[in-house]
């Protein structure tokens, strides 16, 4: 069957696909729609009403990131009835929050903050008395600001469909409502698994991660591609680097690999050993009882006559191996082979099965 | 209006005790224990049957007996009355003249319901059994024809109760007013393994409590209903989403669904057909929005009541993905009549796109409030002042606030506009559930605007941002109007914001959320100058408004507002007039409501 579509957008005939929403048409186009609450990686919400669009014989404006594209659409995206809308809920949005760049770790990556620049919004329109709420400043990794939070849903879907841990929900009703975890308590005092998903997802400075704050401003940060060291999963992972130091680790699908934009907490915010004064950077060898820095060929020198001794008193299966996800199959592979045919004993192990 | 009634044999009269939640708060459980002991005593248990009943809309006038077939109806009863009405009624056959409805126009008390000029003019279809049969008796509800629509259905093919539906023209009387046929045939023609039908009971508009008033006095209607529309579309599961508020409907109608499975009327093959039907009851939690088609899905799969944007319609993927048809309660009563009588009979009455009738709920500066059902057209004019008795105090009408909180007002300049979807849409107002709030020229209508407008805001779901965030500046602006702290400007910026809350918004609640704005303002833009350069408040009605001091040109001496205030600031004498001291007063509005000359400033 015949799955292609033909549709008018903006007097443009365009293609698309059978199952495509109007949002994924238009972006396959190169036609760009301002949205908010979207996210790829998460189910449609079509609650920040900044995706609308016009589409002939359909009443009202429909929001493009839910309507499903079919043949013959004729669709406008940038009439002066859309933006003049579009242009309300940003400036409902600014009036009703705490939107001050200067003093935002989002600044310059806030979609929010590119919105308002792209509708040319230079002045607030609505005097709010809005009352600014407390921030959750409870945990170690993120800081939860409500007064930044546009209610978009995006954290929340996250949590929800992507991570599938449920941890937080919108809570109270109309403009009372806010993001809450279980009974409303701080984030570290919730089940939260600290994947960071939401972090990653927030559109705005409402979610930021707390060691980085005020380490580096995103265009000062290098981003530097690598595969996370932890397990042997293979997450691609970006380590944003400032005067060669890591600040913080993001990620993103387009980086490919099995993650997909996702990272666990390990992963995301486990980076504190790189720079860490504690770190081993040489390896150490105990000598007249107390450990002593020392160089590579010593220790394995030592490491390698020992065992030989070992082998040839007591037999190979005196020796053990026990390896670490930490490293990669190839090493762990390394490790079993130089067991079993090295020393010749099959007592190798690996810590996740611990 | 005639109902249909069924007495046990052997007995030849039967009383009717409304136990509505209404009357049920005035002791009317009392009231029918009493009653029962009181004809024991009076040896009269032998000839006088006696029946508890659901709701016959007149509450304003509750508790209510009624003496069947006689029609002697009795108002405002208290369990002390019960005695002499079965003395002097039942066994002397005299009616007790005092408990007798005292028509405020005639001073004349009326003797049966017929007379009433309540009921009189009323057309009754939805509410035909209201408040003559015991809610919780399938067989009172067989016995007036109940469950012949369902039988009927059943045996004619799924198409053929679709066309008659069709025919019916009987359109949505939930509000949006989509034809009930044509809905049916988009659900009927999408594919699936499950298919839903569900009564949406969720009713939230202030004012309105007609579905309630169907659930508590005639569910098996309702069930009916569910169960033509179940066949039609080829639904082999329901669900009653009703709100926590209503306790007894939800009792009423788990009842009645018990009752309707013993027969076999629900369950597997019922009617003795190879179709099966369930019905479930599932109780919302308090949320206005869950009224909303998507938002009531969301809610029974146990999801937060939030809607989602259309398409896909439920009629395609609803609840738990599957193809989904909704109905109101209102809607849901007609049908067994549609059934019975044929579409082209139900098509008679009303006009030409609005068929058949509507209940209101009349609420407001009305003598006779409660729910009235009078043919689709019939004129605003008539509803207020025949059924409705005219506006209370002698007071002049001012304009009446259909739909609720989504609706509109309608000023006396159209008083006489026939009732029906398109009037009401090209007014600027909505048939919406029904709510029909009548005002007077103590009403001001930015109050009335803010009223609304302070519900919907707080009943947003806050999903969107237009109507989460759009009608709170809105109520800022009204509020800041009220207080006579408003420009001009405000108010431009107060219209052109609604607007785009109007467009913007997801679903109805917010799109329609701003009409009681839009509405008033364009009707009564000079209420909202007055207060807004003149800082008066014409109605007297917001209180930073009011000078709290007596017109001596204007006052008629009558001393009816020192008698009101309840704090003595007031001072009168006999042919004087009275005189206000602004250090006691406490701005109650008592005097204001009271002077029949709107003397005080």
């Amino acid at each position: 069957m015949d799955d292609k579509l033909t549709l008018t957008i903006n007097g443009i005939s365009v293609r698309g696909k059978k199952g495509q929403t109007v949002l994924e048409v238009c972006r396959e186009n190169s036609i760009k729609v301002p949205t908010l609450c979207f996210h790829p990686k998460m189910p449609p919400y079509g609650g920040c009403r900044l995706c609308i669009v016009e589409i002939q014989n359909m009443r009202g404006l429909p929001p493009s990131c839910t309507t499903p594209a079919t043949d013959g659409m004729n669709i406008s995206t940038h009439t002066d009835r859309l933006f003049k809308i579009r242009r309300t809920v940003l400036e409902l949005l600014l009036a009703y929050g705490d939107h001050n760049c200067l003093m935002c770790e989002k600044n310059s990556e806030c979609e929010l903050q590119n919105l308002v620049y792209e509708h040319g919004i230079d002045t607030v329109r609505y005097k709010t008395n809005f009352v600014p709420k407390p921030l959750d400043d409870s945990s170690s990794m993120i800081v939860r600001d409500p007064n930044k939070c546009v209610l978009c849903g995006r954290c929340v879907r996250g949590c929800l469909s992507v991570q599938v841990n449920g941890v937080i929900d919108i809570a109270a009703r109309g403009s009372d409502s806010f993001i809450t975890t279980f009974n409303g308590g701080l984030l570290n005092d919730s089940n939260c698994a600290f994947c960071g998903e939401c972090v990653a997802s927030c559109p705005t400075g409402a979610l930021t991660q707390k060691q980085s704050r005020f380490k580096g401003r995103p265009w000062e940060l290098k981003k530097v591609q690598t595969t996370c060291t932890y397990c042997g999963v293979g997450c691609q992972l970006e380590l944003n680097v400032k005067d060669n130091e890591v600040v913080k680790v993001t990620t993103d699908p387009e980086l490919g690999g099995p993650n997909q934009g996702s990272l666990c907490v390990k992963g995301r915010f486990g980076n504190d050993f790189i720079n860490h004064p504690d770190r081993l950077k040489v390896p150490l060898v105990k000598k007249n009882g107390h450990l002593q820095e020392s160089t590579w060929d010593e220790a394995l020198k030592i490491v390698a006559d020992k065992m030989g001794s070992i082998k040839k008193t007591s037999g190979p299966d005196s020796l053990a191996f026990f390896s670490s996800a930490r490293t990669t199959n190839e090493e762990n592979y390394l490790v079993s082979k130089f067991a079993r045919a090295v020393i010749g004993t099959n007592n190798v192990d690996h810590c996740a099965r611990l | 209006m005639e109902p249909a009634i069924r007495i046990q044999p052997g007995k030849d009269r039967q009383v009717l005790v409304c136990r509505g939640t209404g009357c049920e708060s005035q002791k009317a459980k009392v009231i029918f224990d009493n009653l029962e002991k009181e004809l024991e005593k009076a040896g009269l248990s032998g000839s006088v049957e006696t029946k508890y009943t659901g709701c016959h809309g007149f509450c304003q006038q509750g508790p209510t007996i009624m003496v069947m077939p006689a029609g002697t109806f009795y108002c405002n009863v208290t369990p002390d009355d019960v005695a002499e009405i079965v003395q002097t009624d039942l066994k002397g056959g005299q009616p007790v003249e005092r408990l007798l409805f005292l028509d405020p126009k005639t001073k004349d008390r009326v003797l049966t319901f017929r007379d009433m000029r309540y009921f009189n003019p009323q057309r009754r279809i939805v509410l035909r059994n209201c408040g003559f049969i015991n809610p919780e008796d399938i067989e009172d509800y067989i016995a007036v024809g109940g469950y012949d629509g369902a039988k009927k259905a059943l045996s004619m093919t799924q198409q053929q109760v679709i066309d008659n539906m069709k025919a019916s023209g009987l359109r949505g009387r939930g509000g949006a007013g989509f034809p009930t046929g044509m809905k049916w045939e988009f659900a009927n023609r999408s594919v699936a393994d499950q298919k839903y039908i569900i009564c949406n009971a969720d009713e939230g508009d202030p004012g309105a409590f007609m579905d309630r008033a169907v659930l508590e006095g005639d569910p098996h209607s309702v069930l009916e209903g569910l169960i033509i529309g179940g066949y039609a579309i080829g639904a082999t599961k329901s669900y009653i989403y009703v709100r926590a508020e209503y306790p007894m409907a939800y009792e009423r109608a788990i009842i009645a669904i018990d009752q309707a499975k013993k027969k076999g009327y629900l369950g597997k093959n019922i009617f003795g057909s190879s179709h099966d039907f369930e019905i479930k009851v599932k109780l919302g939690a308090g949320a206005f929005v869950c009224g909303e088609e998507t938002a009531l899905i969301a809610s029974i799969e146990g999801k937060r009541g939030m809607p989602m944007p259309r398409p896909p319609f439920p009629a395609v993927k609803g609840v738990f993905g599957k193809p989904t048809n909704i109905n109101n309660v209102e809607t849901l009563a007609n049908i067994p009549v549609v059934m019975t009588k044929g579409g082209e009979w139900f098509a008679s009455v009303g006009t030409e796109k609005s068929k058949g009738t509507k209940v209101f709920a009349l609420a407001g500066k009305i003598t006779y409030s409660g729910l009235v059902e009078v043919p689709m057209g019939t004129p605003l004019r008539e509803i207020i002042e025949e059924v409705g008795g005219g506006i209370l105090n002698k007071r002049k009408f001012k304009a009446a606030q259909t739909g609720g909180p989504s609706g509109g007002c309608i000023p006396a300049a159209h008083f006489d506009v026939p009732m029906d979807y398109e009037n009401l849409t090209q007014l600027g107002a909505i048939m919406g559930s029904g709510g029909l709030i009548v005002t007077d020229e103590t009403t001001c209508m930015v109050d009335m605007a803010k009223f609304f407008l302070t519900f919907t805001q707080k009943e947003s779901c806050g999903k969107c941002v237009p109507c989460r965030l759009g009608t709170k500046k809105m109520l800022e602006i009204l509020t800041d109007v009220t207080k006579g702290k408003a420009t001009l400007e405000d108010l431009d910026q107060l219209v052109a914001l609604a607007e785009d809350v109007k467009n913007g918004s997801l679903c109805g609640l917010g799109q329609t959320a701003p009409n009681p704005v839009l509405s008033t303002v364009r009707y009564f833009r000079d209420e909202y100058e007055a207060h807004i350069l003149k800082k008066e408040c014409p109605a007297r009605v917001c209180v930073r408004l009011i000078k709290f001091q007596v017109n001596p040109d204007k006052c008629k001496k009558c001393g009816q507002c020192a008698s009101a205030c309840p704090v003595e600031a007031i001072t009168w004498k006999k042919k004087e007039a009275a005189l206000i001291d602004s250090e006691k007063c406490i701005k109650c509005r008592s005097c204001i409501l009271a002077c029949r000359y709107n003397s005080i400033d």
